[in-house]
Formats: C-alpha cells, sequence, structure tokens
C-alpha cells in the first residue's frame, strides 16, 4: 500500500509542478491585456473546482464507506492486550496463526505511546496510539508467517526508539 | 481613498526598524536551526557523525520548537510590515512583542541546553513530567514556561492589530471583507487582501494560542502537583488544536509578502474578489476545526470527528489550489515579470505551498494514516509547506526590502540551490515515510541508514543556498532603505 501511496503522490505532486513550470516558462512576452489572461483563466479555475469538488466526493466515499477503524468487524477475534510503558510492550500473547484475526487492546501505563505493528516485510501494517487512561481497539488479521516486530511511533523519551516487542506467527496446525 | 489611507496608515519611519530587527535575529536563527536539522539528518544516517540519544531529542526538541517560533516571528514580520500600510500599528508594542520573545527563547533554550528537557516541542502531556531522570521538573517549567511567554508576546501585538483594524474598518468581520462576500456592501477591489488575511489571522490565531495557554497552564500545574492530572486525550485535543493552528497562521501570514510584492512585478493588481473573500471566511473556519486529522489514531474519539478530520483536510487544500495559487500563476502568466531572488522565491514558496497540499492530503486519509502516521512522512509534507512555502516567501520579503530583489548572479544560484536541497530533503523524507521509517527515533536501523545520509546533505545544500541570499541581506540590513511596495 505504501508504494502505492508514495507513487499517487509523486504522480499529483509532479501535475502541480508541471502548471507552475508551465507558467514560469510562459511568463514573458508581456500580454498589457490582464483582462484577456484572466477571462480565460477564471473559466479554468471554475472547473478547476469543480473538478477537486467532484474528486473529493468519490474520494471521500470510497475511502470511508465502510468505516475504516470500525473494530470489532471480524467475528469472534482473539483479544490481545498490550501495555505500553517507558520504554517496553507488555503483550499478553506474543504469537498467533496465519489467517487468525486477533483484536489488540492498546493502553499504556505511563506517557503516550504508539503501537505499530511491522510485518515481516518491515513495513507498517496497522497502528493504534497507547494513551493512558483509554483502550484502543485494533483488529489485525495475520496473513504471512513470520516475525512481526512491534515499535512505538509516539516519542517517548530517552530510549523511545528502543522500545520494540516482537510477534511470532505460524502456519495453523 | 489615497488621503484616507495615508490617514490611517503607520507613519512610514516608524514602519522599518523594528522589521530589521525581526529579519536580522530571524535569518541568522533560521541558518542556525537548519544545522541543527543537518546535524539530526546526519546522526540518523550514522556514517557521517554520531551522538547519544540523549543529545539527539534534546536537539529535536530545539529545532522543533525553534523553527515553529522562528517562522511564527518571522511570519509576524511579513504580516506586521504590510498591515502597517493601511492601519496604525504601535512599534513599541512591535518591540515589545519582540522582546518578550527573546525572554522566552531564553527559557526554552535554556531548558534544553542547560536542563536537557527533550520532549518535544509538542509537549506531549503526561511526558514533561515523566521523563525517567532525564531532565528535572524545573526544566520542564522552564520550558513550558517559556511557551507560555512567547505566546503572551504574540497575543499583546494581536492586541494592537486587532484594535488598530477596528479602528479603520469598524470590526474585524468587515476587515474579513464578510459584508462584501453577503452582498451588505458593494464590492471594493481596494479593499487589501493583506487586511483581509490579518483579520483571519487574528481570529484563528488568538484562539490557538487561547487553548495552548490553557494546556501550557495545566501542564504546569500538573508539573507542581502531580495529583492533579487532567485527562491525557483532553490535552492531546488543546496541543493539536494550538499546534496546528500556530503553524497555519504563520503560513497565512507569509503570503501577505507574496500577495503584496508580487504584484509589484508582474505590474498587474491582486485585488479582492467574492471567490477570494469565500475562500479566506473557508480556511477561517476550517483551520480551526480541522486538527483532528493529527488525531486519527485515537480511537477512543468519536468516530464523526476522525471524519470531520478527514474530510476537512481535503477541502483546506481547496482555497490555496484555486484561489491563492491559481491567482498568482494568473499573475505570473504572460507577464513579463523580472526573475530576480525576490521573485524567483516568491514564486517558488507558493509552489512549496501547494504542492505540499498533495502529501498532507493523503495522509489525511484515514485509511492511509494507518500505515503513515508518525512516520517520516509527517515531517515530509511539512517541510515542504514550511521548508518550500513559509521561508522563501520570508527570504523573498527580506530580499526585496533590502535590496529590491537584486542579488545579482550570486543570489539567483542561492535560490537554486535552496530549491534543490528542500526539494530533495522533503522527497527523502516522503520516501522515508513509504518505507515505514520512524519519526522521531534517535537510532536508524541500517536499511534505513542511507535515508538519512541524503537527507543530510539536502539539508546541507538548504543551509549553503540559505546563507548564499541571506548573508548579503544581513551584510546590508542595518544601513538598507526598506523598498516601499
Amino acid at each position: 500500500m505504501q508504494t502505492s501511496v508514495l507513487l499517487i503522490s509523486l504522480l499529483l505532486m509532479a501535475l502541480v509542478a508541471a502548471a507552475f513550470g508551465f507558467v514560469v516558462v510562459r511568463s514573458g512576452p508581456r500580454e498589457d491585456d490582464y483582462s484577456a489572461v484572466t477571462s480565460g483563466g477564471y473559466l479554468i479555475r471554475r472547473w478547476w473546482f469543480l473538478f477537486l469538488c467532484a474528486a473529493g466526493v468519490l474520494v471521500t466515499a470510497w475511502s470511508l464507506i465502510p468505516f475504516p477503524l470500525q473494530a470489532g468487524l471480524v467475528g469472534a477475534p482473539r483479544a490481545i492486550d498490550v501495555e505500553g510503558r517507558q520504554w517496553s510492550w507488555d503483550i499478553s500473547s506474543r504469537t498467533a496463526q496465519v489467517g487468525e484475526s486477533v483484536l489488540f487492546r492498546v493502553t499504556s501505563a505511563d506517557v503516550n505511546h504508539g503501537f505499530a505493528l511491522y510485518g515481516p516485510d518491515d513495513q507498517i501494517l496497522a497502528q493504534t496510539q497507547a494513551m493512558p487512561g483509554y483502550v484502543n481497539e485494533l483488529d489485525v488479521t495475520f496473513e504471512q508467517p513470520g516475525r512481526y516486530r512491534v515499535l512505538c511511533l509516539e516519542y517517548c523519551g530517552l530510549a523511545h526508539h528502543a522500545m520494540m516487542a516482537e510477534i511470532t506467527v505460524t502456519e495453523g496446525p | 481613498m489615497a488621503t484616507q489611507q495615508t490617514e490611517y496608515a503607520t507613519p512610514e519611519t516608524e514602519r522599518t526598524p523594528v522589521v530589521k530587527l525581526y529579519l536580522a535575529i530571524g535569518l541568522v536563527v533560521f541558518a542556525g536551526l537548519m544545522l541543527v536539522g543537518v546535524l539530526m539528518r546526519a546522526a540518523q544516517g550514522a556514517s557521517l557523525i554520531g551522538f547519544g540519544p540523549d543529545l539527539f531529542y534534546q536537539l529535536m526538541t530545539l529545532h522543533g520548537a525553534g523553527m515553529v517560533g522562528t517562522a511564527g516571528l518571522a511570519a509576524l514580520a511579513v504580516n506586521w510590515y504590510f498591515l502597517s500600510r493601511y492601519v496604525r500599528l504601535n512599534q513599541r508594542v512591535f518591540l515589545a512583542t519582540l522582546i518578550l520573545s527573546l525572554l522566552a527563547v531564553a527559557m526554552i533554550v535554556g531548558s534544553i541546553l542547560i536542563g536537557k528537557f527533550a520532549a518535544g516541542w509538542t509537549f506531549l502531556y503526561p511526558l514533561p513530567a515523566q521523563s525517567l531522570g532525564q531532565w528535572s521538573t524545573g526544566a520542564a517549567l522552564f520550558f513550558v514556561g517559556g511557551l507560555l511567554v512567547l505566546g503572551v508576546a504574540f497575543l499583546l501585538v494581536y492586541l494592537d492589530m486587532g484594535l488598530a483594524i477596528v479602528r479603520r474598518y469598524g470590526n474585524i468581520a468587515r476587515a474579513l471583507g464578510l459584508p462584501m462576500l453577503f452582498g451588505r456592501e458593494p464590492l471594493d477591489p481596494a479593499h487589501p487582501p493583506t487586511v483581509v488575511a490579518s483579520a483571519m489571522v487574528l481570529i484563528v490565531n488568538v484562539a490557538g494560542i487561547a487553548a495552548g495557554a490553557v494546556v501550557l497552564v495545566m501542564t504546569m500545574l500538573h508539573l507542581v502537583y502531580p495529583a492533579l492530572a487532567p485527562d491525557a486525550l483532553l490535552m492531546k485535543n488543546l496541543i493539536y488544536f494550538f499546534g496546528h493552528v500556530f503553524i497555519n497562521a504563520t503560513i497565512y501570514s507569509g503570503v501577505i509578502a507574496v500577495y503584496e510584492i508580487l504584484p509589484v512585478y508582474a505590474r498587474r493588481p491582486w485585488g479582492v474578489s467574492r471567490p477570494f473573500l469565500a475562500a479566506w471566511l473557508a480556511v477561517t473556519l476550517m483551520v480551526l476545526a480541522v486538527y483532528p486529522h493529527h488525531l486519527l489514531m485515537d480511537f477512543a474519539l468519536p468516530a464523526w470527528m476522525a471524519v470531520m478530520g478527514q474530510i476537512l483536510s481535503y477541502t483546506s487544500g481547496i482555497p490555496v489550489l484555486v484561489v491563492t495559487a491559481f491567482t498568482g500563476l494568473m499573475l505570473i502568466y504572460r507577464s513579463g515579470i523580472r526573475w530576480d531572488a525576490a521573485s524567483s522565491l516568491l514564486v517558488l514558496g507558493l509552489f512549496g505551498w501547494a504542492v505540499g497540499i498533495v502529501p498532507a492530503v493523503i495522509d489525511g486519509m484515514i485509511h492511509v494514516n494507518l500505515v503513515m502516521h508518525n512516520t517520516q512522512w509527517v515531517p515530509g509534507h511539512f517541510h515542504f509547506y514550511l521548508l518550500l512555502g513559509l521561508l522563501p516567501m520570508v527570504l523573498g520579503f527580506a530580499s526585496y526590502l533590502c535590496s529590491n530583489g537584486e542579488q545579482g548572479r550570486t543570489g539567483r544560484l542561492g535560490v537554486s540551490v535552496y530549491a534543490v536541497g528542500g526539494i530533495l530533503l522533503s522527497l527523502s523524507f516522503l520516501v522515508s515515510g513509504a518505507l515505514s521509517v520512524p519519526r522521531r527515533f534517535a537510532v536508524h536501523e541500517e536499511a534505513w541508514q542511507w535515508l538519512g545520509d541524503v537527507g543530510a546533505l539536502s539539508g546541507g545544500l538548504v543551509l549553503i543556498g540559505t546563507l548564499m541570499i541571506a548573508l548579503p541581506i544581513l551584510m546590508r540590513l542595518p544601513r538598507a532603505q526598506l523598498a516601499g511596495t
């Protein structure tokens, strides 16, 4: 997913850059009648505005239905309790099986932490905040066997970068 | 109209001396903090230099707090200078704000370098009170107190700016152009965009700083009486509301330089229109309401806040892309504009702001935020906004005022070096984010380190470009007859 996000972003940014490049290259010679520029410009702007509105509606509907943060959508997942503390993770179970759906119930014993689950390819699969006084619930289905790592993604002090744990996912019986 | 404007405007002799002080201090501090940023990226790269995590996190706190504060003050200088053309401002108040800010800087820098405070510029509660021995309660109090003094300094000058606007325009809503937008008054194309932008900045930043003051005082009380423990999620909401509004207000202040100077170069007007006024009303409301996009991973919040955060994150970009950036491009198109250091920097600033919207909006989507939140994607997007957006606007303003933009080949080359370095640095952050590299890590894994080296070298280019532009300005500044617009 992250690669797609990067490529789409770079493409859209390149389009913005191209618009600026086009105008800078055509900054001369001077057209003294500015109204000739604005009349065409306002027409383009109107369509540009409508396009952005339409794209916004479509992308919003596509990305929010169904609502992506609805924990508990998976039937009867196994719950794993997670508590972050400076600078370690208490995790009630550190093993899972391929295909298994797990509901992580994440909280913190002291300051804010970020519970980020990294897959065997070292890419983030999902994350939530570990907050003192709150429990955030995160659904994860393990699709590959291997070593999954938990890193802290909310800065929490001197050894923040060393606050790691592992979850081992094996093939089912 | 001209007579009326002169009657209300700040006397010319009072407009420039304090602005020179702001610019001189701002440019020097920006360069120093860039060096800090380069050192941090080099430490993450591990092949050029290395230092311990305690120092890294102190430098991280210094870089964050310093850049946000300096950006705020530099953008305030832009705002104050141009607003003083239209309303009668008090330069003593403006100077008092600077003096108070320097006191705040001394408190913040002292808390970090002497007291070893390293909770990040966002001082996310309750971390300032729980360092596990890295810093003392006193150091935390000095840091938080310094931010509070800085907030008071801003409120002081905003009070003067607000009163001056009300004296001239009757009320803030009229300065924002609402009666013209809603047809209660005829459209006045001569109504200055600077006044509209200033009104917006006043509204949002007074609210933002007030929220900041609340959370800072609550943090101080917790530091002194640990048993007094506010709700962590409430504090987080207040901190991100304050932080988001404050940094946005700097950009919306900085763009005033584009509104005022680019038309001089293009020899075309940048007047107000109903779309312009609608855009500024929209951003006023959206800047105040969009902050939940920083809290998308706090599932304890109501779902409607996450949905609102995502939607407003997208819609916030529309006024910039459709009105400000688009009008700027129309202004330049076939204008015969003179390309020098100042005009190049101002257009670069407009570009950085517009292009930074893309990664910001994409990260504001909940689906994407699940895998990108608090990775280096985040500094990637805000370095586009600030390093390639706001800072070139400030540098362009300084270049235009001090040397009419004519900084010769060195100046033009400096802009190119700055732009290339800034784009590479920001892209290195985005690529790091796509590779799931966390932000705010003192020590990077071996597979990530090459990106730190790329970042350090690109940051070095930015610093060189900045010095090529800023040093001639600083040398000329004491005697400069600042250019008018």
